[in-house]
């Protein structure tokens, strides 16, 4: 054991080293590990042979300690020929564990990894979509270049698997290979477009993850697969939620017009909307406006808004973000609410959400003012919590508000956690500079505060009522002269320098206390910090140019300290204050203004929000959080002025035809929303009933159009609206079926089944869509996991009864045709 | 060209700046990039005000603190920090469930299942399979009997039943429960976040709620549960098995649960519902100026309870740094101070009206030091059993598509959550 925890040493050691340089690729070379194993023969012997041995538990064990090597960072790479061996074990775990093996040291050890390549190769192949997942996973996973033509094939052939499970491993190792041979950039594109066009939402975040990782330019892509993506979002794994919204995001911004420009300021409107954001509204409002907003883009915004209530809060930020970003300004306000609910979460969580929201509420006050006090400050909160709600407190802050967050600043000034205390005092003179009602009552405030027993306090104090009497010097002289006093006992730096400067900058208005100090100063230059002895010479300068009479030899005395002084910037500013202010004959003709150089009226200080330079960066992101831009930060495009053309979004000929003959706003956007609504609730039957529907427009022309409006008007209002008639009705009836289908199936699943074959069955007699059909029957459960599938169908079950039965024939020639549209 | 991918390497790293744990998910990445993490906590004053998010001059590390570990993960690229925040949340949530805590030695203990769930989880950085349902029939919890069974027949965790290939048709639900007992029970916990100011008027204060459920149903079952009051539901935040649309148009729960047990919802009571406060606290706490004492008396007493016992009380209190000791007499219960973190530990019990509980006596100060500014804050826990304060209530469960009648329950608790008094 003590020899390996040498190696262990020696490693780190080495990789320190290579740090600097390299970090990501601070790997040890295999010669030198050897070397330094070769101590360690015996302790690694024992491992090789109980890897050789025939039982597989002596195996087992091995593996398990090498694992452990591996986890606690210690080098294990001698093993390999021997570990490589059990590639093609029986026993699933010895097998699992090779695996993590591998993919660790394989970089390494090239030559010996190949001898595995083989067994990968079969297990791609095997009936079991797990193994082939698991065997696609591993063999991307090696980072060895002479395989890429093999992981390539593995890759295609995986993208057509029948497994959405496998599918998704392609998607994940589509990424691998890019990033070990770009030059396959060109054949993977492929690979994704094919991908993109899936409609597994098991595969739909991966596969978007994979596009923004390869070719996040290839905007192109998306277009045909914008509506599906957005309706799929609900039912996508959380992770694939938040890459999917953030990539929608970027591309939302690239294709539609800003919805801006009309509502800028119309923050009243918010409440109002987010009461009752029910179409009709929406689109009187809208038919005033000579703006009218994309459907598309309506979908995305309508279409993401439910997964506010996501319990992953990054989902839920990505959404708010979104909203951000893209929406009108009058809806971006629902946000606010679910953004503070995150701040129940965990420190980390509570941290990235108070950042993201100190930036908007810059922007916009009025979203969060309602939740004021949830942004109260306990005395448990971390520091860094405290500090930031503090800012959006700040933020906040208004004529109405003041004098209750006033009351509250009061209790954060006397806080046990004095760097708090400060940044509140910091505040109440930001609140004070903003809000011109609380100006006096703030510098009062702060007044009092100066003779706090803090001195952080104190100093603190001092620093903010000097900015603050920057700003309106006039009537200040009482409280110019207090601080004046203050000097005999304050020692933080930066507040006797802010005193002295004050001073220098009134001497005329307090002309008995200023050469007073001055003359107090001139004791103690010595020993002052070089702050405090900059604003010495200032204050000399000053005084000499308004009262030499009283000051003259003070300055002279101040200023030959200073050119004695250590600190070269001193010992220049002294050069530079002498020749400027004595007059002799070298002085040119600069010495004629020193008076209006020194005492030139300074302009006050902005007393603005740290936040204010974050706004460009997209919110929630990394780089927003570091106030840097990150690398692969992709940039939030400006609004274009022209929307480009929306119909490459259209997926086939036969909508464009419905879809693209608006008769009015209501019509426009009502069959999206329908044709949509629908296919969110599932793959196959969705498409068959949005198909058609806009089979039977094309066929029977206007009249079958307008009447399916209304039934589509009905439909969208039992989805969209809370307890309308007919969703109730409808899941009445739903639990009326309940009992029947019982009879013959168990469970919900099982009427899921029966229905399923049901339409499979027809289409099997109607339809030569072969394919189709017999990837439904083989792998019936595996098209079935999305999650909630089964959820929604005893809602949609009747619904799309009702289509069937209605439009038998139809719906059964579009399965055809959408499926001979993906042979 | 740069390596895209969002989490690139994990490091677990103990109170004492150990690092016990590595995983990478592509090329290594040297241990010694956490020096850099080891900084910021340096700069920090305690573990709680370590930055999440570092930037190195090659990487960004995303961190969390749970359980008095780091979770440190070492990033490349761009990427929203929340996504990687829930993840790591998850990854420590995982183990908590595998191993019945998140400790360092639970993980050491058990480093070969924490390297498979990784390996699960995460795919080149990406979440792979996140929900526990759905790990667990990958990977098997160590039980003790299990790894007796193990070290005599050298078979593993990784069960034999892995090859059938049956992915469960919902994601975070295995496939083929079976329960002898079938059982749903629902515990409805509500939690009161309060400031309460010195004059013993409400700062602020709401109440979050969190429907927890211990499912044990065999098959597919489909619950619905719906309330008496679901309006009093003002921001709801779901469990992905619930169907949204149900939700905004019956207000219904409707739902295929997970097997065992979850977090169903989680919400807050709209924020115009008055807020009853159970406990009202009487205080005296004075430091007298140039001396070395100060005396120190609160009394608890109810305040709304609805009738129902208040329990479970305890008030902590972080006494200022000049505290050095103090000498108490409760009336009901015990209680300690710890003069090094100075924090006062009130273990109250539950209130009798008939006598309320109080803790009075004195202070002692460091001689010489300014008396302290501030009198220190309050914090009160305290529990009440079925009783959900804000007075939802559940009207009924109903299941589908199970033919056995399950046994159902539920029950409610209202406790303090962040329940502050200034003094």
């Amino acid at each position: 054991m003590s020899s390996n925890s040498f190696v262990y040493n020696e490693q780190s050691g080495g990789g320190e080293a290579a740090e600097l340089g390299q970090e990501a690729t601070a790997t040890i070379s295999p010669a030198g590990a050897f070397g330094l194993f070769s101590s360690d023969l015996k302790k690694n012997e024992d491992l090789k042979q109980m890897l050789e041995s025939s039982k597989d538990s002596a195996k087992l064990d091995a593996m398990k300690r090498i694992v452990g090597m591996i986890a606690k960072g210690k080098n294990a790479s001698e093993l390999f020929p021997a570990v490589v061996k059990n590639v093609a074990s029986k026993n699933i775990e010895i097998k699992k564990l090779v695996y993590v093996y591998l993919v660790r040291y394989a970089e390494e050890q090239q030559d010996l990894a190949l001898l595995s390549i083989s067994t990968f190769q079969r297990a791609l192949k095997d009936p079991n979509q797990l193994i082939r997942a698991s065997a696609l996973r591993v063999l991307s996973s090696i980072r060895v270049p002479i395989i890429v033509p093999i992981m390539m094939l593995a890759i295609k052939e995986a993208s057509a698997d029948l497994s959405p499970y496998v599918r998704k491993n392609a998607a994940h190792a589509i990424q691998k290979l890019y990033s070990l041979d770009p030059e396959q950039k060109e054949m993977l594109i492929e690979v994704i477009e094919k991908l993109l066009r899936d409609k597994s939402t098991l595969v739909a975040g991966s596969v978007v993850m994979a596009f923004e990782e390869v070719c996040p330019d290839r905007i192109d892509l998306i277009h045909k697969n914008y509506r599906k993506l957005c309706n799929l979002l609900v039912d996508v794994e959380e992770w694939g939620q938040v890459v999917i919204i953030h990539m929608l995001t970027r591309y939302a911004r690239t294709q539609f017009v800003s919805p801006w420009k009309e509502d800028g300021g119309l923050e009243d409107n918010e409440k109002s909307f987010y009461e009752s954001d029910d179409e009709q509204k929406e689109k009187t409002d809208r038919r005033k406006k000579p703006y009218a907003m994309d459907p598309d883009h309506r979908l995305l915004i309508r279409n993401t808004k439910p997964l506010l209530q996501s319990r992953n809060a990054a989902v839920v930020m990505a959404v708010a973000q979104l909203y951000w970003h893209i929406s009108p300004k009058s809806e971006t306000g629902i946000i606010s609410k679910s953004l503070v609910r995150l701040l129940r979460s965990n420190r980390e969580v509570q941290y990235i959400v108070l950042q993201n929201i100190a930036t908007m509420s810059i922007q916009r006050k009025g979203i969060f003012e309602p939740y004021l006090k949830s942004f109260y400050v306990r005395s448990t909160d971390p520091t860094m919590i405290k500090t930031l709600k503090l800012e959006i407190l700040t933020n906040l802050a208004n004529e109405a508000n003041i004098s209750t967050l006033l009351r509250e600043f009061q209790t954060y000034v006397k806080s046990q956690d004095k760097q708090f205390a400060a940044a509140t005092i910091q505040t109440i003179g930001r609140c004070a500079a903003n809000i011109s009602e609380v100006a006096d009552t703030c510098l009062n405030g702060l007044v009092c505060l100066l003779s706090n027993r803090d001195e952080i306090v104190v100093a603190e104090s001092v620093v903010v009522i000097k900015k603050l009497l920057q700003m309106q010097p006039a009537q200040h002289g009482e409280i110019i002269k207090h601080m004046g006093k203050l000097l005999d006992s304050i020692t933080v730096p930066v507040a006797r320098a802010s005193i002295l400067w004050l001073i220098g900058e009134n001497c005329e208005r307090v002309p008995k206390i200023a050469p007073d100090v001055l003359r107090k100063m001139a004791k103690s230059f010595t020993s002052e910090d070089d702050l405090v002895k900059l604003q010495i010479l200032n204050l000399g300068a000053k005084l000499y140019l308004t009262n030499s009479k009283q000051t003259k030899l003070l300055t002279q005395y101040v200023l030959n300290l200073g050119k004695y002084d250590q600190n070269y910037d001193i010992r220049d500013r002294t050069r530079f204050i002498r020749q400027l202010i004595v007059p002799n004959e070298k002085s040119g003709a600069l010495s004629k203004y020193a008076k209006k150089i020194f005492l030139a009226q300074k302009p006050a200080p902005l007393l603005e929000s740290p936040f204010k330079d974050r706004e460009h960066f997209q919110l929630g992101t990394l780089s927003h959080t570091l106030n840097i831009k990150a690398s692969g930060y992709l940039e939030l495009s400006n609004w274009p002025e022209v929307a480009p053309d929306p119909s490459v979004r259209n997926v086939e000929v036969i909508e464009l035809a419905k879809e693209w003959t608006p008769a009015g706003k209501a019509k426009k956007e009502n069959p999206s929303k329908k044709f949509y609504s629908e296919s969110e609730e599932e793959e196959d039957s969705s498409d068959s009933g949005s198909d058609s529907e806009s089979e039977s427009g094309s066929e029977s022309g206007d009249d079958g159009a307008s009447s399916e409006d209304t039934s589509e008007d009905s439909e969208d209002s039992s989805n969209e609206q809370e307890s309308e008639n007919g969703s109730v009705a409808e899941d009445k009836a739903a639990t009326k079926r309940n009992p029947e289908t019982k009879g013959e199936s168990d469970s919900e699943d099982g009427e899921k089944k029966n229905k399923k074959s049901q339409t499979s069955d027809s289409s099997n007699v109607e339809s030569s869509s072969i394919e189709e059909s017999s990837s439904e029957s083989e792998s019936q459960s595996e098209n079935e996991s999305e999650s909630r599938k089964v959820t929604k169908e005893k809602e949609k079950k009747l619904k799309q009864d009702r289509i069937s039965l209605t439009k038998d024939v139809s719906l059964l020639d579009l399965d055809d045709c959408h499926s001979a549209a993906h042979g | 060209m740069v390596e895209k991918k969002m989490i690139h390497s994990l490091f677990l790293i103990n109170c004492s700046g150990d690092i016990f744990l590595e995983k990478h998910w592509k090329s290594v990445v040297s241990q010694s990039v956490c020096d850099y993490f080891f900084e910021a906590q340096e700069k920090a004053a305690d573990v709680e005000n370590v930055p999440p998010v570092i930037s190195t001059p090659h990487h960004y590390l995303i961190s969390i603190y749970r359980d008095k570990l780091f979770f440190v993960s070492v990033i490349q690229t761009e990427v929203p920090p929340l996504f990687v925040i829930e993840f790591l949340h998850r990854v420590a949530d995982t183990f908590q469930d595998y191993f019945g805590e998140c400790s360092e030695a639970a993980i050491k203990d058990n480093v070969v299942i924490v390297y498979e769930l990784l390996e699960e989880m995460l795919d080149n950085g990406f979440p792979l399979a996140t929900e526990s349902n759905i790990l667990k029939e990958l990977i098997k919890p160590p039980t003790i009997l299990r790894s007796v069974v193990n070290s005599i027949t050298g078979s593993s965790n990784v069960g034999d039943t892995l090859p059938t290939g049956q992915l469960s048709n919902i994601p975070w639900r295995r496939a083929g429960v079976k329960y002898t007992n079938n059982e749903a029970y629902f515990d409805v916990i509500e939690e009161i976040d309060a400031i309460i100011d010195k004059s013993g008027s409400t700062v602020f204060a709401e109440i979050q709620g969190v429907i927890d459920a211990c499912i044990k149903l065999s098959g597919m079952p489909d619950l619905s549960l719906s309330f008496m009051n679901p309006r009093l539901l003002d921001d709801v935040s779901f469990h992905p098995c619930i169907r949204f649309k149900r939700w905004e148009s019956e207000r219904v729960l409707s739902f295929i649960p997970p097997d065992g047990n979850f977090r169903l919802i989680s919400y807050r009571v709209s924020s115009q519902n008055l807020v009853a406060i159970p406990v009202y606290v009487k205080h005296s706490i004075s430091f007298k100026e140039n001396s070395s004492c100060g005396r120190f008396d609160i009394t608890i007493g109810p305040k709304q309870n609805m009738g129902k016992t208040i329990e479970g009380i305890t008030v902590t209190v972080h006494m200022p740094k000049v505290v050095l000791n103090m000498s108490l007499t409760p009336a009901q219960g015990s209680y300690t101070f710890d003069p090094v973190t100075k924090v006062l530990t009130w273990d109250v019990g539950k209130i009798t009206p008939q006598k309320l509980p109080s803790l009075k006596g004195l202070v002692n100060l460091q001689s010489g030091a300014p008396k302290p500014e501030e009198n220190p804050s309050l914090n009160i826990q305290f529990k009440i059993q079925q009783l959900a304060i804000s007075g939802l209530k559940v009207n009924r469960l109903d299941m589908y598509g199970e033919k056995y009648k399950p046994f159902k329950g539920v029950k409610y608790v209202t406790k303090a959550g962040k329940f502050q008094v200034r003094t």
